[in-house]
């Protein structure tokens, strides 16, 4: 970025159209609704309420009990999440890609996708409601799981289905039973997308909102949900601490991904 | 312990409406090198993967050392197979991808007695010791002691293909398949590896079954070639027996440079072609038979025009140098012959020709005309694979009739829209003065075609056929009005491998009567 913007610094007598001129519209939204915003993030984090220097706002997050209850359920729910969505969207990808109109059927998973995530979490409240499920817990797992099974099995098909059949045969040559052949190539070599599916449902989740209010009437609160409410009530610093935080969670789960993904998988396949 | 390790009976495989393989059976004896050789797509490969198990055959048997396997799934036969592509596990280093069947494999470790004083067969894994000395021995064997840690993508192409190998091999088996192992190499490196293979295989005294479209590497390598073509055996014999006495056209083509003429066989040990009459070694043929005749390069001997031995005179169409010959085009009686020569003849030269009558060979053609069974659409009108055809014949619509076209009648049309029907060209061989090619219609008739122009194989084309050239005659049906059995039956190619054996007297179980391989 830094050299698109030195780029544009250079007086320049005639307008010549380049290649990068194309990117100047990108860079320029960029700057604005991406550098700007943690920029003020970063700063808004030290200043407090009459925008004197502090480091007040730390102090406030780390010795409030109750806001690390919320960081501790956020990573709870996004764990359990994840695990589910695993547990589901594995099987689901590997039949599909075993299947000839799998890329159909995995449409059909796709799908929700498509319909607005509130209208979606909404109409589950009402079923759970017109059900008369206790809205909990379990309601806005479910809803969790609902909402980010697609990101799971999406990765995890592409990833299966570019396995080569080749390698299954010689692992039927070498003799191995069907099972041996998942355990020893199909799992080990669909790694990649098992790591890019749980980082596109792990990250999404523990920073989300609205579905855990929504699904519990408000009774369990997320991180999200709380970033989302200490800006409501005006105070920026703190919301700006949560929110670098929450970055830096998903920087270092993310970190961590990539390391496991390089060590197991060398053929560096990632959908990242 | 019978003397095959493989035998392939009347195996069939097909996909949807058209056959891979056709009807093929075959013995591999116990430590041979065989060869399955043919262009690409003639059901090799789909041979091979049916002996691996990764395809089920749709009819025949496989027997495997006297047990049948066909329905055997891969991991309980005791074969290995080198893949085209090398299949070498990415996630695993050298070492873990050669260990792979070691550690997956239980080896018998003694008997004890049971409660109900039953012998009970025990068995045990291979320890890590013993996996790694077996892992050490097969790095050796391919000269890559020093690469057992490294990743596989970081191996060259030469390297993967002897990880491929040595994984294979590591295993013990019995037969080792090898599916086109060196395709993926360049020429120096494909020369040196097939030394090394058959090295390898006298060494380990296992069987080889090799599948390859190199027909130089197949004559190098093996001690059995089983030439393909279509799904079916065309020949199975000797490499040496295979150059020299090819069992048809498209053998003689496709193995190594050849000659091919239309010849007429005036009697026994006399024939006729390109405009002259030749001394040759067969007999047995009918009267003025028409016949195929193949001149190997190498046996085309040229001389001085005035030369006694000169049974032809012909001019020199260009002289190539190859290397260690030239090659020399030469055109007598508007036949084109092609001769291998240790001396260069000046372009438009007029030069002798002489052949011994023991290096012509001569072979039955394996189609005289296209026949076709068929019934008529309408007066003047006959279907011929599906579509209407005009002809000069008066038999009512129905009426079922047998419609023979010539060679040279049927018309290639170069847009497939301009002919009658469509088409697809098969092969093309040139023989001498004209192109004979095959051309397949979409419900799978091929018909003969005579041509001045060479088609491209797998090209597009329409076929005509003008009205007056169509044969049509009236063909006998029974009661249930299907046709009579028709005479031609499968083919039957039987193994000269063996046939050679028998006539020497030493060895040797089946000796079919009919030599020859009629389509």
């Amino acid at each position: 970025m830094t050299n698109a913007v030195a780029a544009v610094r250079p007086a320049r007598k005639k307008f010549k159209i380049t290649k990068r001129v194309f990117s100047y519209p990108y860079v320029l939204f960029m700057l604005l609704f991406v550098v700007l915003p943690l920029v003020m993030i970063l700063v808004n984090a030290f200043l407090d309420s009459d925008n004197n220097l502090t480091l007040e706002n730390f102090k406030i997050f780390f010795t409030e009990k109750s806001s690390l209850i919320v960081l501790g359920n956020s990573v709870f729910v996004g764990l359990v999440t994840t695990l589910i969505c695993l547990l589901i969207g594995y099987p689901v990808a590997y039949f599909l890609s075993k299947m000839s109109s799998g890329k159909v059927l995995v449409l059909f998973f796709v799908l929700p996708m498509w319909v607005n995530f509130l209208i979606r979490t909404l109409a589950t409240k009402a079923i759970f409601l017109a059900m008369d499920v206790t809205l909990g817990m379990g309601t806005v797992v479910f809803g969790m799981v609902y909402n980010y099974l697609p990101f799971m099995i999406l990765p995890l098909h592409t990833t299966l289905s570019s396995i080569d059949r080749s390698y299954i045969e010689a692992a039927q040559d070498l003799g191995a039973d069907s099972s041996t052949v998942f355990l020893k190539t199909i799992l080990p070599l669909s790694v990649s997308g098992i790591i890019s599916g749980i980082t596109m449902v792990f990250i999404p989740t523990i920073s989300t909102f609205a579905i855990s209010q929504l699904l519990s009437n408000g009774k369990i609160f997320l991180f999200g949900d709380s970033i989302q409410m200490k800006f409501d009530q005006g105070l920026y610093g703190v919301g700006s601490i949560m929110s670098i935080v929450m970055l830096v969670f998903v920087l270092v789960s993310n970190f961590l991904m990539n390391r496991v993904g390089r060590n197991n998988n060398n053929m560096g396949r990632s959908l990242w | 312990m019978s003397e095959n390790i493989i035998e392939l009976k009347n195996l069939t495989k097909t996909y949807g409406a058209k056959d891979a393989v056709k009807n093929a059976s075959l013995n591999i004896k116990r430590g041979e090198f065989v060869t399955l050789l043919g262009p690409s797509g003639c059901g090799k490969t789909t041979t091979l993967r049916m002996i691996a198990g990764f395809e089920m055959p749709t009819s025949g048997q496989i027997i495997f050392d006297g047990e049948d396997i066909t329905t055997t799934p891969p991991h309980l036969r005791k074969v290995n197979t080198v893949f085209q592509r090398y299949a070498l596990f990415p996630h695993l280093n050298v070492f873990n991808n050669i260990a792979f069947g070691l550690k997956l494999k239980t080896i018998p470790a003694g008997t004890k007695t049971n409660r109900k004083g039953e012998e009970v067969q025990l068995f045990r894994k291979y320890t890590k010791a013993e996996i790694k000395s077996k892992v050490d021995a097969a790095l050796k064997m391919v000269d890559l002691e020093d690469y057992g840690h490294r990743y596989v993508s970081s191996l060259s192409g030469g390297q993967q293909q002897r990880v491929a190998i040595a994984r294979a091999l590591v295993n013990e088996p019995e037969v080792l398949l090898l599916d086109e192992p060196l395709g993926a190499l360049d020429l120096k490196m494909r020369k040196d590896m097939q030394l090394e293979l058959m090295n390898m295989h006298k060494q380990l005294g296992i069987t080889f079954v090799y599948v390859t479209h190199d027909q130089e590497e197949a004559l190098t390598m093996s001690d059995k070639i089983v030439v393909m073509r279509d799904g079916v055996i065309q020949q199975i014999a000797t490499p040496e027996k295979i150059y020299d006495e090819p069992a048809n056209a498209f053998v003689a083509d496709f193995i190594g440079e050849s000659t091919i003429l239309s010849g007429v066989m005036l009697a026994d040990y006399k024939v006729e072609f390109a405009g002259a009459i030749f001394e040759c070694v067969d007999k047995g043929f009918k009267k003025n038979e028409p016949i195929d005749v193949i001149i190997r390069p190498e046996d085309l001997k040229i001389l001085s025009p005035d030369d006694k031995k000169t049974i032809i005179t012909a001019e020199v169409i260009s002289s190539v140098f190859k290397g260690d010959h030239y090659q020399v085009t030469l055109m007598a009686n508007e036949n084109e012959f092609i001769a291998h020569d240790t001396a260069t003849y000046e372009t438009g030269s007029t030069v002798g020709l002489y052949i011994k009558p023991f290096d012509l060979h001569i072979m039955h053609k394996s189609r005289v005309i296209n026949e076709i069974d068929t019934e008529m659409a309408a007066e003047n009108s006959v279907y011929i694979c599906g579509e209407k055809f005009e002809c000069v014949c008066p038999f009512e619509a129905g009426t079922p009739v047998k419609v023979s076209v010539d060679f040279d009648d049927v018309i290639i049309t170069d847009d497939e829209e301009d002919g009658t029907i469509g088409a697809t060209v098969v092969s093309s061989i040139y023989k001498g003065s004209y192109y004979q090619c095959i051309v397949r219609t979409d419900d799978y008739y091929d018909f003969f075609v005579d041509t001045d122009d060479d088609w491209l194989k797998g090209d597009r084309v329409g076929i005509n056929i003008a009205p007056e050239k169509i044969i049509v005659e009236k063909r006998e049906v029974n009661a249930d009005g299907e046709a009579l059995p028709s005479e031609q039956a499968q083919p039957v190619v039987i193994d000269q491998t063996v046939e050679e054996a028998a006539e020497n007297g030493t060895e040797g179980t089946a000796v079919a009567d009919d030599k020859e391989v009629q389509e």
